[in-house]
């Protein structure tokens, strides 16, 4: 195996695409040092993106955020700008694993490790995040749900990778909020996980987005609940709406972390306490 | 019994000191050498293939290509392990276990090993091992491996305890029943009848630190074997046994030990390094993954319980009967039995009834784990006495003290019963300011009692004092929570001087006689022993070498406060003589100063806990968090309050993640899907709240200081406290452990059905 530690991203491109073998981006590692501990892979090159000065910048900013791949999770939440912004992202990215572990994983290398489960990219989802995907013909951008195409599959080409992503201008009175059911209070994985972005005006939601986790085999964006909420001051014919409509979009498998039944019930559980959540943070009142 | 019985103004000086474990800051600064920290010269890695089937015919193994590939030092498979059993089936369990002859029995079986230069070059040769399986039916769970049509895991296997004995092969192993009365005539005049069935999943000890050995074993017959262990003695002999070697000749050392709670008392692939070892005449080193611990050693039975109890409206039990059924894995077992005989030992019983059978099933052989068998027993029994109690209109705890075994009683599983903490345990909870707590909305509160029996067992101790003064004490019970400094705070007591003065080794099995595991909490309680005998066996030395130096007759010497003292008028003039003086003096006086003792440390007391426990439930995910716990044990004597305190909390929090989220999760393939941490559940720091711990001391009579073993009973009220706590919480009666919150959310929603 050949590791390999560039400092540009051109180099980086260059490198992926030179790989006849299987060729694995290196970021937090917090995903891919364990699969390989585990012998679920073995790739023949492994190109570290920490040492690219310009993945490691994280910009905040009213008129857009620009998180770059080799940010660390906890960095996020230390901005008091971001949280403001985006509390629903944040607090995604700042419940993966552990303080140790979010000290090195960054919120691409959840969305390229296309977990089901993966805590941030609902949240990302739901803000409208885009990433911005560099290979060896140029740059390209995409929206976060494009990335993701089911459990460890992604729309990228074997020798593109994403420099960072990008959240939208924040405008009015608007909130995001993640919440995620696990068994264990940390260190676990979500059984399912509900995203809410919210935008109001006079207490009455103007625009909405409802992304679900863990009950498909990728994020699921519901905007038949969206719908349910706007127009609303989210009472509670309005909530119910969203939750049966978050219901029926659920897809889940029964498993070792949860069954149908729960997943699908308490998805909707998550997605009304999220909403909430999301609500109050935009300054709506009930 | 030769022991004092005056147990209460002993006057200790050093015993019941929280002073610092003599291990700590080798532990928190990385110095201290685990299973895994030992390498020798030339080592090789072991590893081991393991089948991924819950049962099949080994049809073929072909190892050629695997021996061929450089690097490659050793292939071995079940061909290579010579029954050297004469026909003993216990240790051939042991060893079919380790190695699988022609069969494998459960998905991590170990099928083959290798020893080659480097990890890397080890899991390749893995990969080259070619195994033809012929699959066979299998059953994991325990209800369904009674069913006939089930199939059979060893055709050799005849139920046990049955009369007349049978002729077919069957997958129950044994049938233990224990009790006494007529419980038909209890159930008469009983007003209230509550019958139930429970049903808990098997759970792992969950010990951070896998098994780890460095075997060393040449041509000659003799080795070495650097092994993280709770009895390394018991690893030598059944080591020994199962290769053909002399005892003598195999010298095992413990390492520092990452937790075992009853998992590490068995060999697992020990025998298996030792073999490589030998045929790659080279050192082989071999570290279990995570995935392999799961796999592959010992968790504890998944049960099945039916449990009845019935009771007149005072309050007063009138006849208990149980049913448990346990599996074993693949191996027969004793742990129904066990379960059978702790069910009822809380309480006073004229009529009681319990049987057991124990069963395998086609899982990892089950091994201790911490007071093995009694919290499932606990669960099914303790949930119907609230059940009991609630339908009499009784307060639960009242219920429990008006029929709690006290001395006298006779026991459901057959002793009577000396000086018994239960009652005093239950009045602490009565009292106890936690029971004062109000409770909100969702929440409830359980309390349950537990009982374990506790060991003694053959141990050996040594104890040598330095010219300087400074105290070795030698013994053979592996420190799995502390006992290095309880012991050598009973050294100190004994000989009269600082705790510091001593240090406290765990020997090989070449420097000391054999001792029994650390198991049935049973460190401190007989290397305790030990140690006291031990050191007032140097005292007599001491005191001989006083007087020899005094030139006056021994019986004029006693030793008091650390020192000598010549005792009567003529001897007024002597000024006493400390253990420092004497050990300086001791080249002259007869060389080293010593004190041995061989002991069958004979009379564990029983030992019994009470816990409270309030839960808050989430009633729409189903999810539970522990608000407070408390734990009430006897602990006899706690000789260092810190570690008995650190065991009443160690397994209060083991026990909570019993009952609320780990379980082995089997797929219809007989394949274990969570063989790891993410989806084996055990707490985290931030799942648990604080737990508190109130030690009681009723001496247990048979031991010079009135010591109990208080290591395990902690785990056996947890599932029963929780299940308790979390159904006056929502309303409904739990019966299935872990109480996931899947498990829970369907249980509320089929109460409101
Ligand atoms: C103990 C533990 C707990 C965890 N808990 C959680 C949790 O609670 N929630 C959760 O969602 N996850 C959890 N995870 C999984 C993991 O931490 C996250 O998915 C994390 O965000 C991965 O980020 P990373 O930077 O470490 O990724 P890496 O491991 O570096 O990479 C992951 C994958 O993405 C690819 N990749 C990385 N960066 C790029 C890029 N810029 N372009 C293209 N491909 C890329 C890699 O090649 C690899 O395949 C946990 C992991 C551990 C070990």
């Amino acid at each position: 195996m050949r590791f390999e530690s560039p400092t540009t991203t051109k180099a980086a491109a260059t490198l992926l695409a030179s790989e006849s073998g299987v060729a694995h981006v290196l970021a937090g590692g917090t995903d891919l040092l364990v699969r390989m501990k585990m012998g679920s892979i073995e790739p023949d090159l492994v190109v570290d993106i920490k040492r690219i000065e310009s993945l490691r910048t994280l910009k905040v900013a009213a008129a857009g955020v620009q998180i770059g791949a080799a940010v660390p999770a906890v960095r996020l939440g230390e901005s008091d700008k971001l949280r403001s912004l985006w509390p629903g992202v944040v607090e995604a990215a700042n419940l993966i694993g552990s303080d140790q572990i979010q000290g090195r994983c960054t919120v691409v290398g959840n969305l390229c490790n296309a977990s089901p489960a993966a805590d941030s990219v609902p949240a990302l989802i739901a803000a409208g995040a885009k990433a911005l995907v560099v290979g060896p013909k140029g740059k390209r951008r995409v929206a976060v749900e494009k990335v993701v195409l089911g459990p460890g599959r992604t729309s990228l080409a074997r020798d593109e990778f994403i420099e960072a992503v990008v959240l939208p201008a924040r405008t009015g009175k608007s909130a995001d909020a993640y919440l995620r059911f696990t068994p264990r209070t940390e260190m676990d994985i979500a059984v399912v996980s509900a995203a809410i972005n919210l935008t109001l005006s006079r207490g009455i939601v103007q625009s909405a987005k409802v992304v679900l986790g863990a009950v498909a085999p990728t994020a699921v964006i519901v905007p038949a609940a969206a719908k349910a909420l706007i127009g609303t001051k989210l009472d509670d014919a309005a909530l119910d709406k969203m939750v049966a409509a978050c219901r029926a979009a659920c897809n889940p498998i029964d498993d070792k972390r949860g069954t149908i039944a729960y997943r699908t019930k308490v998805a909707g559980v998550m997605a009304r306490r999220a909403a909430l959540i999301a609500y109050e943070r935009a300054g709506g009142s009930k | 019994m030769p022991y004092e019985t005056d147990y209460t103004n002993q006057g200790f000086t050093k015993v019941g000191t929280r002073v610092n474990r003599p291990d700590g800051v080798d532990k928190v600064t990385g110095r201290a050498k685990y299973g895994a920290d030992a390498n020798a010269a030339g080592q090789l890695v072991g590893r081991v293939l393991r089948s991924p089937h819950a049962h099949a015919l080994i049809t073929k193994i072909d190892t050629s290509k695997a021996e061929k590939l450089p690097g490659v030092k050793a292939v071995l498979t079940g061909k290579d392990f010579p029954d050297l059993t004469g026909g003993n089936r216990g240790l051939m369990d042991i060893l079919e276990n380790c190695m699988a002859r022609g069969r494998a029995l459960y998905d991590g079986h170990a099928v083959a090993a290798v020893a080659a230069i480097d990890a890397d070059t080890a899991n390749k040769a893995l990969k080259l091992i070619k195994v033809t399986y012929k699959q066979l039916p299998h059953v994991t769970d325990v209800d369904e491996a009674i069913k006939p049509s089930a199939p059979i895991i060893h055709d050799w296997v005849r139920t046990a305890g049955v009369t007349p004995a049978p002729t077919t092969a069957s997958n129950v192993a044994q049938r233990s029943e224990f009790g006494h009365g007529d419980v038909d005539a209890g159930f008469a005049q009983a007003d209230v009848i509550i019958e139930k069935s429970f049903k808990t999943e098997q759970t792992h000890q969950g010990y951070i630190e896998p098994h780890a050995c460095l075997a060393t074993l040449g041509p000659d017959g003799s080795g070495e074997l650097w092994v993280t262990t709770q009895g390394h003695f018991t690893f030598r002999n059944v080591c020994a046994s199962l290769l053909g070697l002399e005892v003598a000749k195999l010298k095992v050392t413990s390492s520092e030990i990452g937790g075992g709670f009853g998992g590490k008392t068995h060999v697992w692939t020990e025998p298996v390094a030792l073999q490589l070892s030998r045929k790659a005449n080279r050192p082989v080193k071999l570290v279990m993954s995570r995935d392999e611990v799961f796999r592959a050693t010992g968790p504890t039975s998944s049960t099945s319980v039916d449990v009845k109890i019935g009771a007149k409206r005072n309050g007063k039990i009138t006849a208990a009967t149980a049913e448990l059924r346990y599996q074993s894995g693949a191996f027969p077992g004793m742990w129904a039995m066990f379960g059978a005989m702790t069910s009822f030992a809380c309480y006073d019983l004229k009529n009681v009834k319990s049987v057991g059978f124990d069963v395998l099933v086609n899982r990892p052989k089950v091994a201790a784990y911490r007071a093995p068998s009694a919290p499932m027993a606990a669960f099914a029994v303790e949930s119907v006495v609230d059940m009991l109690a609630a339908e009499i209109g009784m307060d639960a705890v009242d219920f429990r003290i008006k029929n709690a075994a006290k001395k006298g009683t006779k026991a459901s599983y057959g002793p009577v019963y000396g000086p018994i903490g239960i009652g005093p345990t239950l009045d602490a909870v009565k009292n106890h300011p936690h029971m004062k707590r109000k409770l909100g909305k969702n929440q409830g509160r359980g309390v349950a009692c537990g009982f374990w029996f506790n060991f003694g067992g053959q141990t050996c101790t040594d104890l040598n004092i330095g010219v300087d003064g400074s105290v070795n004490l030698t013994v053979g019970t592996v420190d799995v929570g502390g006992s290095r400094a309880s012991l050598a705070l009973i050294a100190a007591e004994e000989l009269g001087i600082d705790y510091e003065q001593v240090r406290v080794t765990i020997g090989d099995t070449n420097s000391l006689g054999h001792n029994d595991t650390t198991e049935g909490s049973r460190g401190t309680f007989s290397s305790g022993m030990a140690t006291i005998f031990a050191a007032r066996n140097a005292v007599e030395v001491l005191k001989q070498r006083a007087a020899a130096t005094w030139d006056i007759p021994v019986e004029q010497v006693v030793w008091e406060a650390g020192e000598a003292r010549a005792k009567g008028k003529q001897n007024n003039n002597l000024p006493p003589l400390s253990l420092k003086e004497i050990a300086a003096k001791s080249p002259r006086t007869g060389g080293p100063i010593a004190g041995h003792n061989e002991v069958v440390a004979d009379g564990a007391g029983v030992s019994f806990a009470s816990h409270m426990c309030d839960v808050e439930v989430d009633p729409e995910t189903g999810a539970t968090k522990i608000l407070r716990y408390t734990v009430v044990q006897d602990a006899g004597k706690a000789i260092h309050p810190d570690y008995v305190e650190g065991q009443f909390q160690g397994g209060a929090a083991q026990g909570i993640g019993w009952a609320l989220n780990e379980e082995y999760i089997y797929g219809d393939d007989g394949r274990l899907q969570n063989a790891g941490f993410l989806d084996y559940r055990i707490p985290v720091c931030s799942d648990l709240p604080f737990i508190d711990t109130q030690i009681l001391e009723i001496p247990n009579p048979n031991h010079p200081y009135g010591v109990r073993g208080v290591g395990e009973t902690s785990i056996v009220p947890p599932l029963a406290a929780i299940g308790n706590a979390v159904s006056n919480a929502v309303g409904v009666r739990m019966t299935h452990v872990p109480m996931s919150p899947p498990r829970i959310l369907k249980a509320i929603e089929d109460g409101q059905a």
